[in-house]
Formats: structure tokens, sequence, C-alpha cells
């Protein structure tokens, strides 16, 4: 292989690696536990939703949930087993918060599905490069270097790709997982890179691997030999090496655009763990249901690599590994510079998993309490991107969270250089992880706010536009009857005239129920309490409405002011007195609020025994008015009775009691609260 | 004398001419210093602040015929961004106006009691009540400001405000300063 030049990047530090430690033994594979936790959300972007349910027997590789959106994939089943559970369990997120599961009891017979769920390629030369992103999105495959990003996505750029990066730096102490895999499975990873090349286009590929690894760097050099597409790189250790943007930079000299994606400079970057599983995947037809990961710290009897199925907790593999050798100090997920505590052991391993570091107490350096920063620059001369960790600090820990994102704080990579020369021992990296999903929140909370006020405007509009219409509405109305009413005299009142002739006694009764009917409507304001004169007002209207019918047609018009539209209101307006009073029995709005008081009254008081004597006289035979009123009673002594004949009053009057006497009980409450 | 007086009778006419001119081409609509604190309003529509939602009360702000420190659902951030943007010293919200709430909250039927009235609808300030007269009536969790505003209209007090659960993509961290304090 011929010398190439190499870039290096700026910063960065030499790190106590530890990686002896967990090198020791080969690559072991874990046995199937006794249980799967099986999180829906173990990639980036959108959780996938369960196509299984609680009871449903599932077999290793079956699909268990499916993608929902664009950036999510599917979830598989490690093992055969019985779901036991979908509900949110602790997952393995700096959160410490749950999230949804899906939960399996295995059955040890590790059944698989008898046909895959699609075909094995034999010739992935013969596989359109789309075909080969379908194959890995089902496949569930999402970066096995820690982001879990949907690996389908980096699959399809979209646009010419320069350079495919293999990122073997593994610069992190203690994880071992990408080394013991390029050494031991170096093919798996040439032939991986190779359907990747396919998929996404690009002439060639660099595999960068930092020089403390050389069992892996002569096995992959020996496996790359049947590609002249692939080169083998060799980059020195130097932490963040491993960076994605910190390997570009040495590989290929450039540098990745602020707030950028290596696409936008024509690289994509993937995990040797990636290109295997996107291998097995397409060969095999085998989703992701296991990694490679390391198991390791001063904790555990001995440290060592597992091939483990996702969804294994984690404490099933720290037993494999000889179990505690003493209570760990800290446990993590990830390395000791990027990873993150966890607070138990019975977390499942996820598709992100890649380290599992149990170190004994006082193995890393000690969250020690912090002192003040002395403004002594050892940050920024460590930072590998530049920036300008002290002024991010200040602005995190001042809540200046818009001045830190111009000093462009999203383009930290969280590598934790800073934090580790800081002598004042000032934990940055957390001020920077703070302010970023500080701005996030605020984003969000913007982007909800916008939403808010673009449907309150567009509310405001449609109540002006019904208005507008109502009101033409009404002066189309008024115009109409206008006209109606100057034909009236003229066109209809001969003929009229000569009706009331033929009906002999009609017109005095006509005129008797027109006033009779004008009664029944002013019925309604005049004995608004008194449901049985509303009753009876209704019955006569009704009668002086069937007498005014039977009546010749024109005799309305022989009594002078009362026209047929007069006639309808009155007829209208005598219906709705005759409804109001008997409400709890015909009308079924009334009704339902009714037996939804009586159904709450019920919940809320067990006994409504001595409320309902109080109840209102009128109330007492009707066993649904007698709950309204029992509830009444009960929440809200204070409603006015004065609303006791109509369903709906009594409600809002009792609801109304109840806000004020909440209201009261909490002091400080507002009290200017729109009732 | 003459010369100097056509003179300056020139360049006023000249600059009158320009200023007529850069009035009407470059004539601004609306007033840009409400929508600026229209935009720092949480836009809850809740109308704590005693204005009929968010947009009136920045009127009012503008005008200077309200305080910046009505507005409970905005809280202390929301005071202290008005009081950058007004140039005004930032002060305590008026508690006249309620309390700030601690976490956020989203408003829930309790399907199973609903009436289908539709009153919340009419009340609610962002159509994000969905129903029908006489059918059961739902919150859209997502478009929902948390203001209470359809809590006093419900006749069976259906409706309740629930916590908006964290979740692992909302979640934030905690800065360490406040922890270290803390």
């Amino acid at each position: 292989m011929s010398l190439m030049k190499l870039f290096g990047f700026r910063g960065g530090l030499h790190l106590d690696y530890r990686k002896a430690l967990s090198t020791q033994q080969p690559i072991r594979v874990a046995p199937v536990p006794p249980q799967l936790i099986l999180p829906l959300s173990q990639h980036a972007g959108a959780p996938a939703k369960p196509v299984v349910k609680v009871g449903d027997r599932v077999l290793r590789g079956q699909t268990l949930a499916q993608p929902d959106g664009y950036v999510s994939v599917p979830v598989h089943a490690s093992s055969s087993g019985t779901v036991v559970a979908i509900e949110p369990r602790p997952i393995p997120h700096v959160s410490g918060l749950m999230a949804p599961c899906i939960v399996i009891d295995t059955d040890g017979l590790d059944q698989a599905l008898p046909e895959p769920e699609w075909t094995p390629v034999e010739d992935v030369q013969a596989l359109s490069p789309q075909a080969l992103r379908d194959l890995v999105r089902r496949a569930g495959i999402a970066g096995l270097g820690g982001a879990g990003f949907p690996s389908f996505i980096k699959l399809s750029p979209g646009r010419p790709v320069e350079t495919l990066i293999i990122n073997g730096a593994e610069c992190e102490p203690y994880i071992t997982c990408d080394q013991l895999l390029m050494a031991e499975r170096a093919d798996e990873i040439v032939s991986g890179v190779q359907v990747i090349l396919q998929a996404i286009g690009a002439p060639h590929c660099i595999i960068g691997i930092e020089d403390n690894k050389p069992a892996a760097i002569a096995a992959l050099r020996q496996a790359a030999q049947r590609d002249a597409r692939i080169r083998v790189a060799v980059v020195p250790t130097r932490y963040p090496q491993g960076g994605e943007k910190q390997l570009i930079q040495a590989l290929t000299g450039l540098e990745v655009p602020s707030e950028g994606l290596p696409l936008d400079i024509g690289l994509v970057v993937h995990n040797p763990g990636t290109a295997r599983a996107v291998w097995r995947a397409v060969r095999y037809a085998e989703p992701l249901i296991s990694r490679i990961v390391t198991v390791t710290g001063g904790a555990v009897a001995q440290p060592q690599n597992f091939e483990a199925r996702i969804g294994t907790p984690m404490r099933f593999l720290i037993d494999l590994a000889g179990g505690y050798v003493q209570a760990p100090g800290r446990l993590l997920m990830g390395g000791p510079m990027m990873g993150f505590a966890l607070p138990s052991d019975t977390l499942p391993l996820i598709k992100s998993t890649n380290c599992v570091l149990a170190a004994a107490p006082g193995e890393l350096r000690p969250d020690d309490d912090a002192m003040p920063c002395i403004r002594c620059g050892a940050c920024q001369e460590v930072c590998p991107i530049n920036l300008l960790p002290q002024q991010l600090y200040w602005h995190a820990r001042g809540k200046e969270y818009e001045q830190a994102r111009e000093l462009n704080l999203f383009d930290c990579i969280e590598c934790g250089c800073c934090a580790q020369v800081c002598p004042s021992h000032i934990p940055l990296v957390q001020y920077y992880r703070h302010a970023k999903t500080e701005i996030w929140a605020g984003d969000r909370d913007q982007r909800k706010a916008d939403l808010a006020r673009e449907r309150h405007e567009a509310r405001q509009a449609r109540i002006e536009r019904e208005e507008r219409e109502k009101e033409e509405a009404r002066a189309r109305k008024k115009a109409q009857l206008a006209a109606r009413k100057a034909e009236t005299p003229t066109a209809e009142a001969p003929p009229a005239a000569a009706g009331a002739a033929a009906a002999g006694s009609d017109p005095v009764a006509a005129a008797i129920a027109a006033a009779r009917a004008k009664k029944a409507q002013a019925a309604p304001s005049a004995n608004a309490d008194d449901p049985v004169a509303r009753a009876m007002a209704a019955a006569q209207a009704r009668k002086a409405e069937r007498e005014a019918g039977s009546a010749s047609p024109a005799a309305p018009a022989t009594t002078g002011g009362d026209d047929p539209v007069t006639r309808a209101i009155a007829a209208a307006q005598a219906k709705k007195a005759q409804a109001a009073p008997s409400a709890g029995a015909d009308d079924p709005v009334a009704r339902a609020m009714a037996a939804a008081q009586a159904r709450k009254a019920e919940r809320q008081a067990g006994s409504a025994g001595p409320a309902a004597a109080a109840a209102p006289t009128a109330a007492t035979d009707d066993p649904v008015a007698r709950a309204i009123a029992a509830a009444q009673a009960k929440k809200a002594q204070a409603a006015p009775a004065a609303g006791a004949d109509d369903a709906v009053a009594l409600a809002i009057a009792a609801a109304k009691a109840r806000k004020a006497a909440r209201d009261e009980a909490v002091i400080g409450k507002d009290p200017t609260d729109p009732t | 004398m003459l010369t100097a007086i056509l003179a300056l009778a020139g360049l006023s006419a000249a600059f009158g001419l320009g200023l007529g001119y850069a009035a009407i081409r470059f004539k601004v609509e609306g007033d840009p210093l409400v929508d600026r604190i229209d935009s720092i309003l949480p836009q809850t529509q809740c109308g704590q602040c005693g204005f009929p939602g968010c947009r009136p009360y920045a009127t009012a702000i503008a005008a200077n015929e309200a305080d910046i420190n009505q507005c409970p659902p905005g809280g202390e951030d929301g005071v202290l961004k008005l009081a950058e943007l007004l140039g005004r010293d930032p002060k305590p919200l008026n508690p006249d106006n309620g309390v700030a709430k601690a976490v956020p909250t989203v408003a829930v039927i309790d399907e199973a009691v609903c009436i289908g009235c539709t009153k919340c609808i009419q009340a609610c300030p962002v159509d994000a009540i969905l129903g029908a007269a006489q059918q059961m009536h739902t919150v859209i969790a997502a478009e929902c400001t948390g203001c209470e505003l359809c809590i006093a209209p419900c006749p069976v007090d259906c409706i309740s405000m629930q916590p908006i659960a964290e979740t692992p993509k909302t979640w934030r961290w905690p800065s360490p300063a406040e922890a270290q304090t803390a």
C-alpha cells in the first residue's frame, strides 16, 4: 500500500486508553437472555409503531414495530418468545426517562422465521441502489457508532459522493467493539463496504483506523486486497480522532462546514459495525438483532466483548463477564469521555450501545465540585473544532443561549477535551448540552407559539366572516320581507275578505287564536320561572295554532298586523315554550346533560340522600332530575334557585359554583379568570 | 439675495419630493413594534393579561397602555425579553394576572362525561377542540396552548388540565450551575 498523506486535525488529547482490558479475549457470542426489552426508539428520529400485541408469539427476525415517518426504522424480535408487555420502561438515555418498549419473554428455542421477511441476495451487484436502501431500512439498521442515525438515509445521499469513509478510529478509551470486529470479521466489513459503495455510487472508500489497533489494520488490509477501491489508512492515535469531522479532516484535509454534514463536501461516513450489518442484511436477510458490545471497567471481573442480542439487559452481560468484583463507582453507557451515566444495570442493550462501562470507585476522574474559571484558556487549546469553550461556558451559564448559538455552539461535538483539561474541573460539556437542549426547547416553544398565532388568526378571520355572512343574510331577509309586505295589501286583501265571509264565525276564532299565540309568545319572558304557566301557554298556543290552521288560509290577513310570518314566529315560539319545561324528557341534549350530571354526581358523591331531600320539589318524581338536584345540592349549594326550571341553566350554575368554590380554595389563583 | 432664496427653495423642493417619494415607496404597513412584541408573547390567547388575546395586549404595550408584566404564560423570561426589546426595567410578574405555571399543561376531556354541548369548542381560541353537537369532543393536544379557557364553559366539568409529560426527546439537560447551588 502506498504511503498516503495525512492531514491531522487541530487540538485533541492523548488519553489513557485502557483498551487492553477488554481485548484479551475474542468476541464471545452471548446466549439469549430470559427476557428482552426492545425500546421502540433506538434510533434518531420518530419511534417505531408496534405491529404485535401482548400475548403474541414472535420468532427471531420478525418485525415487531414498523417505522413511523421517514426518519425511522423498524424493530425486530431478537429471539423467539412471547410478547408480555408493550409499555413504558426505563431506557438507556441521558434523561433516565421511560419510553415505550416491547418486552419479550424468550422461550430458549431461538426459533427463526421459517421464511425471512425478504429474500437473501446472492448477487449484490445485480441490485439497484434503491433496492439496497430498502433492504437496509427493512433490516432496521441504525448507525452502530453511537448516534443511531437511520443508515438508509445515509445511503440515499441525493448527490454524487466522492468517497465513503469507514470510521474505524474508535478513539474513546475503554471501547474496543469496533477494534475486535475489524480484527475478527474483516471480510464481512469489506463486503458491507462494497454494498454501501454500490448504494451510494461512490468510486472509492477509505477505512480510517488509529495506529493503536495493529491486528485490525492487518486484517482489514488483508480483506481489502480483493477490491482496489478500498484503501486502509492508518491515522495517529489522538482523541477525538474518531469524531466524524476530525477523521474527515485527518484523511482528506477537508473541513465539514459549520452546522453542515459530511455530505456537503461529498463524503459519507459509516461505522464498520454498520457496514457488517448491511452485509448481513443483504446477503443473509438478517435484520439488526445483535451487535458487538464492550463490557469493561475495573468493577467487572473479566472485561470482554460480546456479540449480544439487542434488548439484552446489561446486567445479564455483566454476569456473563464474571459479574462485579466490587460495586461499581460509576456505570456508563459509552466511554468515559462521551458516555452518560446509567441509573441501573437492568437497562437493555440498544442498537447504539457500543460499551457498558462499570468503573471501579476512583477509576475515573470524579465529578467533584467545580472551582471558578480562572480563564487559563487551556480548553481553547484542545478544542478540536476551534470553538471558544470558555466564552460558550459563560454564555451557557448565564442563560445567554442566543449568544452561545452565535459562537457556533451547535458545532460542538461534545468530545469532552475541554472539560478534561480544565484545571478547575468545570463540567463544561454539560453546560453546552444544557444550552443546546434549552435552545431546542425554545425553538419548539416558538414553533408552537407561531402555530397558535396562525390558528388564532384563522379563527378570528372565520368568526368575522361568519358574522358578516349572517349580517348579509339578515339584510337579505329584511329586504324580502319588506318587498312582500309591500305586495300584501294590494294583492291579498280582497280574497282574504272573501275568505272571511265564507268561513262564517271563523274570523273571531282566528282573532282569539292570534291573541293567545301572542300571549304564548310573551309567556317565556313573563313567566320564565313558572313551568306550569309556560306549559299552559304552550298548550294554548298549540291549540290556537291548530284552530288558525283549520280556518281559511286567508283568515290571518283579516286580523290586521298578523301576517303569515308573524304567525309562524308565534307558532315557533309557542313550540319552544312547550319544549322547555319538559326538557328533561324530550330534548336529547338536555337529557344527555342530565345523565352526565347524574353520572358525575354518583361518582363524586357517594351519598346523595341528604342532598336530594333538600332538592327543589319540582324534581321529586323524576330519578334523573333528582340526580341533577342531588349533584347540584352536593357540589354547589350556592347555585341560584332561580334557574331551577331549566336543566341547562342548572348545570351551568352548578359548574360555576364549583369553580367559584375552587378558586376560593386555591389562594393566589387568578381572580380575574374569565368565567 | 435672490440666488440664496432660490437655492434654498430649490433644495427644499428637491428634498420634499425625495421625502414624499420615500414615504410612499417605503411605507411600512402596520406597526412593526406590535409585531415584535407579539412574537415574544407566548400566543396562548388566554386573556389573563386582561386583553382579548396576545395581539391586543401587544398593541396595548406598544401604545404604553399596559405594563410588560401581565403575561403569566410568558413567565419571567417573557418579561425579560419584553424589557430588553422595549428598553424598560424588568419587573416581576403582576400577581393580579395570575402565576406562571411550573410545567406546561394541556387540556384533556373526560370523554365518558362529555355531553357534546360544543361550549368548549366555541371558547377555544385556537380551534384545538374537535367535535360536533351531541358528539364526544376531544382536544388536539399538539394544538392546545393550555389557556384553560375551555374549563369554565363546560357544564359538566369534564375538562381538566394535565401536565405535559417529558419524553426523552423533549428532555432538557439541567444546568450544572443550578445543580451545584441546589
